[in-house]
């Protein structure tokens, strides 16, 4: 049975992890490789990669740790920001990403999907969609959130699909850092209206929020950063859980191994 | 192990640089080629793919690799899109395959979520391939398309139908998951195949 994942995020700027990243068993908690190959040995699914850095070698220290990143871990991973054009995209795929996440370069031009999932296939094309309520209406935002546009979540999450996006990233801005739980109306509508899975982002604090956000929100992943970098919540408790409530789960190995023996 | 000739078929299908990395931490080095000499004389060889399969079919034409797969034997493993493009044709695009695996790939009913993205578990695992890897252990796939039940078949998975996730025929092996991205397990497969 395929099974839902469960992907913590990782913010890197200059080839370095931010926000709050305070693991006390790590010798170096900045550096995205230790973090990375610490979540992949820990149960994740998977893990996103999301390049906040504005500087001019941006594109050149990101594809540089893409490339150790890859070296390093043995689950599949995204890389997203700043993402606009197919040179950007074979950079990254060539050093070892298994797939890429756009954003606001799709908005900007939607045809870049398809140019995208024609040249690699839609498996490894994510759309990233940021979203919050105006008048009741879901609107899509650009620039980490900053710009308005007219566009309707759920027509944009379609014509994205139309064009060949692989998956949708969507992070509701109402729920991002509340530590509420995920926005599962707005999730269960994409979900039902969509062929294509969808990633649930924003808004995790409990364990509940995640056993809700795949049984009500119909998720298939859900991706969180905090409450996993804070250890509020381990991978492993999370995962235990969720098996508990009744929810297909990959439980690593080495852990059912360790469970025989208590 | 050191000694050991490794190959990566390099014709341009993405994703080549994880399975490399995935064998270097097994301690092999592996070549990417696309030289028919040095595929020939390796010890095993890997056809790797990520992408469509009519333009990755024409690419291995206009390279000749498509008459070379076939007719190689020593191991051969080829991964994904390497396993389909291994069998005798894939509805994707209308392509002819290499004919090695006689069944036909083809597409996930609509309605599923297409493509299957994520872990899934393995089952009626019957291969050496497979030695300490769990009945019903957890690998990572990516795919629209897929192998139905067929006798070659060494692995199965369950995505709305049973369907075939790994084959074997003589010296020929193809697993529809990622080996390469599945965890220890996934590098147990790799180990195995290269210790055949």
């Amino acid at each position: 049975m395929l099974t839902k994942r469960i992907i913590p995020c990782l913010d890197i700027k200059n080839g370095r992890t931010v926000k709050g990243i305070n693991f006390l068993d790590l010798r170096d908690a900045g550096d995205p490789v230790e973090l990375a190959k610490f979540y992949s040995e820990n149960g994740a699914d998977g893990l996103v990669f999301l390049d906040i850095s504005a500087t001019e070698e941006r594109r050149k220290t990101l594809a540089d740790l893409v490339l150790k990143v890859a070296e390093t871990i043995n689950i599949p991973f995204t890389v997203g920001g700043g993402i606009s054009s197919i040179e950007d995209v074979e950079i990254l795929l060539n050093n070892g990403a298994d797939k890429v996440s756009i954003n606001s370069s799709a908005v900007k031009n939607p045809q870049l999907i398809n140019e995208l999932a024609s040249r690699f296939g839609s498996q490894c094309i994510v759309v990233a969609i940021d979203a919050k309520q105006i008048d009741g209406c879901w609107k899509v935002h650009l620039m980490g959130g900053k710009v308005l546009t007219d566009l309707d979540l759920f027509e944009w999450a379609k014509e994205v699909e139309q064009r060949g996006a692989g998956e949708i990233l969507f992070t509701s801005m109402d729920h991002d850092g509340t530590k509420n739980g995920f926005a599962n109306e707005a999730l269960a509508k994409l979900s039902t209206t969509l062929n294509i899975p969808i990633i649930a982002s924003g808004g995790a604090g409990t364990m509940q929020h995640f056993t809700d956000t795949f049984k009500n929100g119909k998720a298939d992943a859900a991706l969180a950063a905090s409450v996993f970098h804070f250890k509020e919540i381990t991978i492993t408790d999370l995962k235990n859980e969720l098996q508990i409530q009744g929810i297909p789960i990959r439980v690593p190995r080495e852990e059912r191994r360790g469970t025989k023996g208590e | 192990m050191g000694n050991m000739k490794i190959v990566i078929i390099d014709y341009g299908a993405g994703n080549i640089q994880s399975i490399k990395f995935a064998l270097k931490r097994l301690g092999y080095n592996a070549i990417l080629t696309d030289s028919e000499t040095e595929i020939r004389i390796a010890d095993t060889v890997i056809f790797p793919g990520v992408g469509e399969a009519s333009s990755a079919m024409a690419k291995l034409k206009a390279s000749g690799l498509d008459k070379v797969i076939p007719s190689l034997k020593q191991p051969v493993l080829g991964i994904c899109l390497g396993m389909q493009l291994l069998c005798n044709s894939s509805e994707e695009g209308n392509t002819n395959g290499l004919g090695v695996f006689d069944v036909n790939v083809i597409k996930f009913s609509n309605d599923l979520k297409v493509p299957q993205i994520g872990w899934n578990q393995i089952s009626n695992l019957k291969s050496s391939l497979f030695k300490n890897v769990t009945e019903n252990e957890f690998m990572y796939l990516v795919h629209s398309y897929y192998a139905p039940l067929c006798e070659e078949a060494i692995a199965t998975s369950e995505y709305g139908i049973q369907y075939t996730s790994a084959l074997k025929k003589d010296n020929f092996y193809g697993v529809q998951f990622h080996p390469e991205k599945s965890s220890t397990a996934g590098e147990q497969i790799l180990k195995n195949f290269l210790e055949l």
